[in-house]
């Protein structure tokens, strides 16, 4: 069957081996103008001089990068020493979005196995129900979640009505909550990857390792995971890097007290600060960090693949 | 790619300008959000056959950036705030007002006629002005209240029950207020100064947030809230036990206004429903819905009765003055967002 499908499929792409660049040029041209476009436009931008109150003025400056890694103090003319508001910032969205990934990992990895080891028949009114909730807009869920879990919210009425405690637990406006936003927000970029990885897996497997004496411990250490791998980490990728660039659940969640980068960069275009190239800076300085991680991530892949075939 | 962009930007705007002149009897408005009422807009409609479509937004900088981002040729009338007015007509956002055009600007109330932020009202109309200090929720602390030290320097009972707007403009002015220094300045030991405040004042506050500044007063989650004073009268209509205060600091006075946009596709009704707003009927409609003032003559016959007895906007004796916002040179400036990204990283 597999060999089958797969000869077919070779067939048809000799068919289509003339036409090949033609038919993909609707991809290469969509991907150009939304993607490859507007970071090119970015990375422009960032290396320009900042016009007052928003836009640029086309002078080539490197002023964007300078602000970002060099500190001349509040009036701009001490000598230069290393800026640490804006690594900070950086330093403090990586570890939520690191938090949110790992806990979405532990919560997520049990749920897709639970789904993936159902009858066949009922695993997609499982997935359904993962899915349920996030067909309601991110703004409304974010902001229903600050109503659960604020001082006279029903989080709080339940543990004060069971006596569990006596007085609120301020959840809303810290760190915590901003964790728990991003983790509610992004768990079924964990589970549905997981999921479908895990359903592919031959469980037979499992009952081979187990007819060698292998503990369930160890049969799920050094022959479900690393069979699950891919999906594990195409996971974590697509929590870590949505939730390093999130600014609704900092501000709604955690107050806005602290910027992380997605607020800090929508400040440089959207507040008083109106510093395009310094906002274009600060998204390149992510973007290339995201495209460091996916690299990273890429060539261990390859490494496993080498390894294992 | 300078030129790439021009063009195709000027082809963008030629296609634009197209459209609109091809649909004629729009009108599209750019707006506050929770700002105009529906039967206002749906009036219009009915009395000049115009259809109207409205885009909102929750700041006056985002505003800005928006039209300056391309949305210039998109709109035709947008609603900024007075200082914000001084800086479009700077950036070159707005178009003028020819003598005559506007059949109603007679209406206009004459202390708003020639507005330093508009000199002769050249591009704008008024649309509402009122007031921004804070309110207290009196179950929570029945002190004092007419002092800015309550968001500055707050007692113990309301630390960390403070929700101030998300907004530089309106937090810097309050804070120079509180230690009685220029909005705008240049003086290193009243900026550092200022700094500093506001980095301790922050140990007190719970949030920042603008489009709830409302909402985080009646659910109870701010005991004290810095707020327009219409909204500041809408949260103690929807039951909060809130009072507005006029600190004897001073508090911040603004005024929103209609202006016509620059390259307006349909600027003929711009022109019609700037009109329409300075009928005192119309514009009071809006007043009795956001609950501030307008600044039309004629308008208080058709007030709802109750307004004008509101406690928010009757200032007691001993309040300070009413400042307006100003607009800071862009050396000054700097020193500003570098003092608010300070407070906020």
């Amino acid at each position: 069957m597999a060999a089958g499908a797969a000869s077919g499929g070779s067939a048809r792409a000799d068919t289509y081996k003339d036409a090949r660049g033609w038919l993909l040029l609707p991809s290469w041209a969509v991907l150009g103008i939304f993607v490859l476009g507007p970071v090119c436009m970015m990375l422009i931008y960032s290396f320009l001089t900042k016009e007052f109150r928003g836009g640029v003025i086309w002078e080539p400056s490197l002023a964007a990068y300078d602000q970002f890694f060099f500190d001349r103090g509040l009036f701009g003319d001490e000598p230069p020493t290393i800026e640490w508001t804006y690594i900070t910032i950086f330093w403090r969205s990586i570890w939520q979005a690191g938090a949110a990934t790992l806990l979405s990992l532990l919560i997520g990895f049990p749920t897709a196995y639970f789904i993936a080891t159902r009858p066949e028949h009922v695993r997609p009114v499982w997935v359904f129900l993962i899915t349920i909730p996030y067909w309601v807009n991110l703004l409304i869920r974010t902001v229903s979640m600050k109503f659960l879990l604020r001082d006279q919210g029903p989080l709080n009425d339940f543990l004060i009505g069971t006596g569990l405690i006596d007085n609120p637990i301020h959840i809303v406006n810290t760190n915590f909550a901003v964790q728990l936003g991003l983790f509610y927000s992004y768990l079924p970029f964990m589970v549905l990857p997981v999921y479908a990885a895990v359903e592919r897996y031959n469980f037979s497997l499992s009952e081979a390792a187990a007819d060698l004496y292998a503990s369930k411990w160890t049969t799920l250490r050094r022959i479900v995971l690393p069979a699950v791998k891919p999906g594990v980490v195409a996971g974590c990728i697509l929590v870590f890097v949505p939730s390093m660039g999130s600014f609704l659940a900092p501000d709604l969640l955690g107050g806005a007290k602290n910027f992380m980068i997605g607020s800090l960069i929508e400040e440089q275009f959207k507040g008083n600060a109106g510093n395009w190239p310094f906002g274009a800076a600060a998204s390149m300085i992510l973007l290339t960090m995201v495209l460091i991680i996916l690299m990273f991530s890429a060539r261990q892949q390859a490494k496993a693949d080498k390894a294992g075939g | 790619m300078k030129n790439l962009l021009k063009s195709s930007s000027a082809a963008l705007a030629l296609s634009v300008a197209a459209n609109a002149a091809a649909a004629e009897g729009k009108l599209v408005l750019y707006h506050w959000f929770e700002y105009m009422p529906q039967e206002v807009l749906d009036k219009f409609t009915a009395e000049t056959g115009i259809e109207v479509t409205m885009d909102t937004y929750d700041s006056n900088e985002s505003m800005l950036a928006t039209l300056k981002a391309g949305g210039i040729g998109t709109y035709d009338v947008a609603v900024p705030g007075d200082y914000m007015v001084n800086i479009m007509a700077g950036e070159g956002l707005l178009d003028t007002i020819a003598d005559g055009e506007l059949a109603n600007k007679g209406n206009i109330a004459p202390e708003w006629a020639d507005p330093s932020f508009d000199p002769g009202r050249a591009s704008s109309i008024p649309y509402q002005w009122g007031s921004t200090s804070f309110a207290v929720n009196r179950d929570a602390y029945s002190g004092d209240i007419q002092t800015t030290a309550i968001l500055f320097e707050p007692p113990a009972e309301l630390s960390g029950k403070i929700n101030m707007l998300d907004s530089q403009g309106e937090v810097m002015a309050m804070a120079s207020l509180h230690m009685g220094i220029p909005q705008c300045s240049t003086d290193r030991e009243q900026l550092k100064a200022l700094n500093a405040m506001l980095q301790d004042a922050k140990q007190h506050w719970a949030s920042f947030n603008s489009d709830t500044a409302k909402e985080v007063l009646v659910s109870g989650d701010a005991a004290v809230g810095q707020i327009y004073d219409g909204f500041a009268a809408k949260a103690r209509e929807e039951g909060a036990n809130v009072e507005y205060a006029y600190p004897t600091q001073g508090y911040v006075a603004w005024m929103d206004n209609v202006v016509l946009l620059k390259d307006a596709p349909n600027r003929e009704n711009a022109l019609k429903f700037m009109d329409f707003l300075l009928e005192p009927e119309n514009i009071a409609a809006v007043t009795n819905y956001a609950q501030y003032n307008a600044g039309v003559t004629g308008v208080s016959e058709h007030l709802d009765p109750s307004l004008a007895a509101q406690p928010e906007k009757n200032p007691h004796a001993n309040a300070g003055e009413g400042v307006f916002i100003e607009v800071c040179n862009q050396e000054t400036q700097a020193v500003y967002d570098q003092i608010w990204t300070n407070l906020k990283k």
